[in-house]
């Protein structure tokens, strides 16, 4: 770890588990859920999270000193706002597919709780190299979750693994199907991905007894 | 009557929350005591109402492919959709800070109820996620685009009410250690949006939706990989 300081590997590693944006610090679950009914958008929206986010907390931190706090929020909104204007037209050129099946929540990732959470916690008071690292370890924080939710709905919803079939052909009765196994059409509704989370919740308090809230 | 579907659709079919996840971060943050959830409720109503029509304006005489046809034969095929994004959120901003100072100075009982929720909703989803859709579903006239921002809001409002008054209750029950607090909310909110998916066929007289839902899901384990990312696309817009 010649270039990351023990400090800094904390920054990356920290928001992973036990600071992690959607489970702990209940932020960004706006657009999180909506995606994930298959794990290619879930992917592909936790990378343009992670560019926004990156970009938007060392853009502001370089701003820090100049912005007058009475204005911030647009400041920080105009920025968040023009980097997703990037992403989405990157999108549209290159994943047209996917950019529809994203639709509305590509915009929407200027109003993640997460991004304006990290701008007002972190970037605003510190350089803009420590402000990248937190920005990449809160976007992996963000991206592990929605990769997990997005591999439980479509293994267990579609029975596909980024649209290849990993349990065998439902139709041919190969492979798990020939035992009787059918897929569960109800994991790619959306309810399904708030109780995929609230089971994560489950799992990881129980693993940390210190993470239990009263109440 | 047009009117009337978009209103019933905007707050049960197509309910903010349950339907699309949006502004769920103050939803779950905000939503511990019911007097609380009901102030933020009003203010995202009150902005909802506001701010979806100003952005249907905007989006109808400056941002569509040709809208700045008003400007002359010369401007008629530019498309400065891709600005959208700053265009909108830059609205909602100034916006809800221009609603705060106004509601400060002529009405202070509101302001006192609503004023320290105004700040939150700039950066709420809900709102961003209103006049997106707006856009996104083409809504034909500005009158509609009114109803449907006030009907989002109320079924926000709603969602909000609701989980804060199970919240309210749910603090006397015995919920394992590790579900308390925001795991038990999820779930709860889970269960209540498959209650909300009932309403779809709301409005299609039952027949349309019902077997419909049952085609794509046959579809889904019949059609390859390909197809099916397709068919979830469907899907998802279905819902939305």
């Amino acid at each position: 770890m010649g270039l990351l300081s023990k400090k800094d590997t904390k920054l990356i590693t920290d928001p992973l588990a036990d600071n992690n944006p959607i489970t702990i610090q209940v932020l960004g679950i706006c657009s999180a859920l909506a995606i994930t009914a298959e794990l290619k958008a879930s992917i592909v929206m936790s990378i343009s999270v992670m560019f926004v986010l990156g970009l938007g907390n060392v853009v502001i931190s370089l701003m820090r000193n100049i912005i007058p706090s009475k204005i911030r929020i647009i400041v920080q909104l105009t920025v968040v706002a023009a980097l997703v204007i990037i992403v989405d037209q990157v999108l549209k050129a290159f994943a047209y597919e996917l950019s529809k099946t994203l639709s509305v929540f590509v915009g929407l990732i200027i109003t993640n709780c997460i991004i304006m959470g990290r701008f007002e916690a972190f970037a605003l008071a510190n350089g803009p190299w420590k402000s990248f690292l937190d920005g990449i370890g809160n976007s992996l924080g963000y991206g592990v979750i929605l990769i997990i939710v997005g591999f439980f709905r479509e293994l267990l919803g579609s029975g596909t693994l980024l649209g290849f079939p990993v349990l065998g052909d439902p139709i041919a009765k190969t492979g798990l199907y020939a035992f009787g196994y059918e897929n569960n059409g109800f994991m790619l509704l959306s309810p399904m991905a708030l109780i995929v989370v609230g089971i994560i919740i489950w799992v990881q308090r129980t693993r940390n007894k210190a993470l239990v809230e009263d109440h | 009557m047009e009117h009337l579907e978009l209103f019933l659709k905007s707050i049960f079919i197509d309910n903010m929350v349950f339907a699309t996840f949006l502004g769920m971060c103050s939803y779950l943050a905000v939503s511990k005591k019911v007097s609380t959830a009901v102030g933020l409720g009003a203010a995202v109503i009150f902005v909802l109402a506001i701010t979806v029509p100003l952005n249907w304006l905007l989006d109808q005489y400056l941002l569509q492919p040709g809208a700045l046809k008003w400007l002359g034969a010369e401007y008629a095929d530019y498309d400065l959709s891709f600005l959208s994004f700053i265009m909108f959120i830059a609205t909602i901003a100034t916006m809800v800070q221009l609603v705060e100072i106004v509601v400060e100075k002529f009405s202070p009982s509101l302001y006192n109820s609503l004023g320290i929720f105004l700040p939150l909703i700039a950066v709420n989803c809900a709102i961003l996620g209103g006049s997106l859709f707006m856009q996104s579903r083409e809504i034909p006239s500005l009158g509609l685009a009114t109803t449907y921002g006030i009907g989002s809001g109320i079924g926000w409002f709603l969602a909000i009410l609701a989980i804060a008054a199970i919240r309210e209750k749910i603090r006397y029950s015995n919920v394992p250690p590790a579900l308390r607090g925001l795991g038990i909310t999820f779930i709860i909110t889970g269960l209540m949006a498959i209650g909300f998916m009932s309403f779809g066929g709301m409005l299609t007289g039952g027949d349309d939706e019902a077997p419909k839902e049952e085609k794509t899901a046959q579809v889904e384990t019949s059609k390859d990989g390909s197809e099916n990312i397709k068919v979830i696309a469907n899907n998802i817009n279905v819902n939305e």
